[in-house]
Parts: C-alpha cells; structure tokens; sequence
C-alpha cells in the first residue's frame, strides 16, 4: 500500500501544484522521486509531529494541499490536537496519512501497533476517515481526498499486501465496495483486513453458508444505505478491522445501529480487545494472538450464528 | 546591560536592541510616536471596559502586548482593512489567545470592523469569542487560544508563502508561559533549518504565567539565548517602547533567518494597580476598580 500512495502522490503533484509532502523523517528512499520532482514541495519536519501538523494546516490554511505522512500513532495520537484545533477546528485541507495501521508494524511492539486512532481520529468534527484495504483503494482515496476541500485521515496498512480489486475500480469517499456476494452473513471489513476477511468468508462457505464482504474503506461518513440494506437482508452482519473493537468501525456501527427502531440483524464486531499487546511476533502471530486470523474469524462467525 | 549578558553578547555576537542606538535611524514609523501612544492608551482604556464589561478574565495579559500591537499594526504590517484576504497581505498570529481582546481592539482601532462590535465580546451569540475562533472576524488568521500552536501554524504560512511565491510575511505574537510549549521549539528548529526568513516571533516576556513566575515554573531564561541557539537571529528590547519594537520589526525583516524579539513588557501595563500584579491574569474589574483605571488612562 505505501508504495501505491507515493506512486499515486507523484502523479497527483505533476497536475496539482498545490500538493505538498510533509514526512515525518520517515520513508527513506521512498520519497526520493517526489523530492527529484518537486524539491521546494517536500519538507521533512524532523521527528516533531505536533509542529509538523501545524505546519501542514498554516499551508492548508493558504491555498496549498499538504499531504503529512508517518507512521500511525505518530501521525494521529502523538499530535490529536494540533489535529483537532489546526485542522480540524479551521477546516483545513491537510491529508494525514498513517503507514502501519493495526498491527502492521506488530513486532516493534505496542508503540508502534495502532488499535486507537480510528476511535480518536473518528469522533473529530470535519474529519473524514478512509482505511483503503488494498493499493487500488490507496490510489483512490488519495485522489479523493486531495480533491475535497476538508480533512481527512488515511489509513494505510504496509508494503505487499495483496491486491484485490480490479485496478479501474472507481473510488468514492463515504461508498461502500462489494467484493464478494453472499445471503446470510455479511462481513463488513475496513482497511488492510480485507485480504483477510475474504479467506474467513471462504472458510465459512466451506459450511455451506453464504457470505457476503463489504471493503468499507470510509469509516466516517458511513455508508449508510449500504449498512440500511445489509441490516435488512442478512441474518448476521460483522465488522472487521485491525483495530480495537471499541470506537473503531464496529463502535461505528454498533452507534448507527442503536438509534434504528427497526428489528435488524445481529452485529457481531471483530478487532482487537481492549489491551496491549505484550507478546513478541510478527503481523500474522499478533493477528492469531488477538483472534483476528482468518480462521479464528470464521470460528467467531460460525459460534455465533 | 548586565554583566553576563554583555559576555554574552562578546562571545555570540548578538544584536541587544535594547540599546541600539545605531538602529534607531532606522525608524520610519508611519505615525509619529506621540500618535502610536494615544492608540495604545485608547485600546488599554477599551480592554479594561471590555473585561469589566463581559466578566471575562485575562486583562493583565492583553494589556501587556498592545505596544507590540500597535507597533506592528500601525508601523510594520502590510494590510489593507478593508480587503482582509488579499492573499499578498502580511500575516499577524497572536498566539496568547487569552490576550485575543488586544486583538480584537487593535483591529477595530486600525478599521477592520467598527468598534461598536467589541461591546459585544463575550456575549451570548457575539461574533468575538473570549479567544479567536476561526475567521470569526476580518483580520482574524487563526482560532488559538490552546499554547503552541500560532508559531507552528506561521511557520506554515511562511513556508506556503515561499511555495507560492509570495513574500508576505509572518509575525507571531506568543508569551512566555507559552514557552514551556515544547511545539514552539518543535517549529523554531523547523524555521532555522528551512532559514525561513519572512517570520518574525515576538516574545511578551512579561515574566508572568498563570499561577506563576515564568522563570520560576520552568526554566526558562535565558530565553534570548535560547532562541539563538536555535538559531534565530533574536534581541531583546523594551516591549513598551512602540518606536523601538518598530525598529526591531523592520530591522528582523532585514536577516535572512527568522527573527525572534523578546519583548520585555509588563503585565497589566498602564494601570498601577494592575502593573506586575499577576492576579489581574484572572482578576475582573469592579466598578471602582474600572473607573480608577479609566481616570489613570485619562478616560474619565
């Protein structure tokens, strides 16, 4: 995903010179093509992200459309409220991109895991919320992003993950992507799970149950004429996200949810629990240790219908 | 100058305009100083009404930034009131929020809007807010009011002027509390590496915080030599003086790194009574408290 971002960053750039790149001392080489390009339009702030968010929004704030980028927490928790005040507070267009959402980065240890900043990015007024759940997702949601006039924060996993939707799949901000067609269960998935809930949903097929998976890339807005219509037609809806089960996406929907008189399916959400991570171990084995594996997410869904 | 400043000053070489006596021919103050004065104590009389007025708290910390108000205002920035978003317009930050009725007088004064608008401050629906909110009013750069954020937020001004090819510049107004802030020193290494030269920090280093001597909270002198080790060009003047912070503005604009300028001011200048007494951070004034103040600045 992060070299899909700065490929689709430097196409952007060569037709909108209002784009600026502001890194937080990270992305050795990866940026070097940008700064070849466009020397006067990338700034490394040094490892200073409340100073770097500021600076971002006083660009926003005249016209430009800075681009901030480091890795999860740094880029979110470390500065939330130059984020809540310059930002968001002024409206400014400033596009904070987060590498290493989740469990990413698990083996350099809960520092660097992200399982909050959903939650606290999400509750912001004026900001948009995109987890892309695959390079085509990244390229879309950057452009997207860049071309609205508010904030937004993007979510984006590592490198290597695999590729899921065709690369012409249009990209809308708030528009939900079916990539799997099912009757009785509905996953709703957000971010670099998706990958994974696609395997959970074939395991469960093997049970003869249908599934269906929903890329919610956009956890605010949501989509909501997708979950009206998933609620109404599914037996039992879960949310899936490398986060937190509290104020990520399924807290989301748990809250849209719970504001609607009608009868609705049952909402199951998958994430991470309410803790840190103490254990040792790469992305796959933080995924097992929180049960949020393919196969401990099918057995999740199977136990509950 | 004291002893160990001027080793100081031998050993790093930095300008102390608080005797500069071979910059004073600088000065090209578009109004004389007898006429800088009397803005400054109109606007010291309407902050002292304006806090009496709408019960609302940090009058020491406004009066001690109008003289640097009204020096960049009226002899320094390059703003037309009646067009407030010329993009080629010189930028001005307070960042001590709290002092945000400073701001709001001075712009009424220089005729952003019409004065008659201030008697609403801090009132229920009014359009000025006991700290800034974004564009609330013509004039106004930024929402602060939360420290540490209006020189980040210059910065990134100063860097977008530079991007776009436009040389306004950039002057941030922060305190001294708002020193203990570790994102102003975040944006000062910022600066110096960028050499940003269109931004200008003034310091009011009245010597108060909130609930306490500045140099005693945290250790913050010597804050001039703090700032050039961080590599901006500084000096100290006396932040009363409009003529000389005049001079210190202009002659910042001449280095090619940012400049920073403690300012040393007093807090709740030009009342007596309210003069380096730092219960006037929070302290309202009463009836008699307010027309003391007006007989001392001539108003009643």
């Amino acid at each position: 995903m992060r070299n899909a971002f700065a490929n689709e960053l430097l196409k952007l750039a060569e037709t909108d010179d209002r784009i600026v790149l502001l890194s937080g001392d990270i992305g050795n080489r990866m940026f070097d093509s940008f700064k070849d390009r466009f020397p006067n339009r990338f700034f490394n702030c040094g490892v200073a992200e409340a100073n770097m968010m500021s600076v971002a929004a006083g660009m926003a704030m005249n016209g430009l459309r800075p681009v901030v980028y480091t890795i999860v927490p740094f880029v979110t928790t470390r500065c939330l409220e130059q984020i809540r005040v310059d930002v968001c507070y002024h409206q400014a267009p400033v596009t904070i991109v987060g590498v290493g959402g989740g469990l990413s980065y698990a083996s350099l240890g809960a520092t660097h895991h992200s399982c909050e900043d959903i939650a606290f990015l999400r509750v912001l007024p004026e900001m948009t919320v995109i987890c892309p759940g695959d390079a085509v997702e990244v390229r879309g949601a950057l452009a997207a992003a860049l071309r609205q006039d508010g904030p937004a924060y993007l979510r984006i996993g590592k490198k290597g993950e695999p590729v899921i939707h065709d690369p012409d799949t249009p990209f809308e901000i708030g528009k939900a992507i079916t990539v799997r067609q099912g009757e009785e269960v509905a996953l709703i998935v957000t971010g670099n799970m998706l990958p994974v809930a696609l395997v959970a949903a074939e395991l469960i097929a093997r049970q003869d149950i249908t599934v269906e998976v929903i890329s919610m890339h956009t956890v605010k807005p949501l989509d909501l004429g997708c979950l009206t219509r998933v609620f109404a037609e599914r037996r039992l809806v879960a949310t899936i996200e490398e986060h937190s089960v509290l104020g990520g996406l399924g807290g989301a929907v748990a809250e849209w949810m719970t504001d609607k008189p009608d009868p609705l399916a049952r909402l199951k959400r998958i994430g991470t629990s309410d803790r840190f991570l103490h254990k040792v171990g790469n992305q796959a084995f933080a995924r097992q240790a929180f049960g949020i594996d393919a196969e401990s997410i099918a057995n999740t869904i199977l136990e509950s219908l | 100058m004291d002893r160990r400043a001027e080793a100081f000053e031998l050993t790093h070489g930095i300008d102390r305009l608080m005797t500069f006596p071979d910059l004073k021919h600088m000065a090209d103050v578009q109004s004389k100083p007898a006429d800088s004065r009397e803005i400054a104590r109109r606007i010291r009389a309407r902050l002292v009404r304006m806090s009496h007025d709408a019960r609302a708290p940090h009058l020491g910390s406004a009066m001690s930034c109008v003289d640097l108000l009204v020096a960049a205002y009226w002899s320094f920035l390059d703003i037309d009131p009646t067009r407030p978003d010329d993009p080629l317009r010189d930028r001005f930050i307070l960042s001590k929020g709290h002092a945000a009725a400073a701001l709001y007088a001075t712009l009424a004064e220089r005729g952003f809007f019409s004065a008659d608008l201030l008697e609403t401050y801090g009132r229920d629906g009014s359009q000025l807010p006991e700290q800034m909110s974004p564009r609330c009013l013509p004039g106004v750069e930024a929402a602060t009011g939360s420290l540490g954020h209006g020189l980040p937020l210059g910065l990134g001004m100063a860097l977008a002027g530079r991007i776009q090819q436009q040389a306004f510049r950039v002057v941030v107004i922060v305190s001294d509390g708002e020193c203990n802030e570790g994102s102003v020193w975040e944006a000062a290494m910022m600066a110096a590496a960028q050499q940003v030269r269109h931004l200008t920090v003034m310091i009011d280093f009245n010597r108060w915080q909130a609930t306490g001597r500045s140099e005693e909270v945290l250790a913050i002198s010597p804050l001039l030599e703090k700032w050039s080790a961080f590599g901006w060009h500084a000096v100290e003047i006396d932040g009363h003086d409009i003529g000389g912070i005049t001079v210190a503005l202009k002659h910042a604009d001449d280095t090619p790194q940012p400049s920073a300028i403690v300012c040393r001011t007093v807090k709740g200048k030009g009342v007596s009574f309210m003069e380096d007494d730092n219960n006037w951070h929070y302290r309202i004034p009463s009836d008699e408290e307010l027309a003391a103040a007006l007989r001392e600045l001539r108003e009643l």
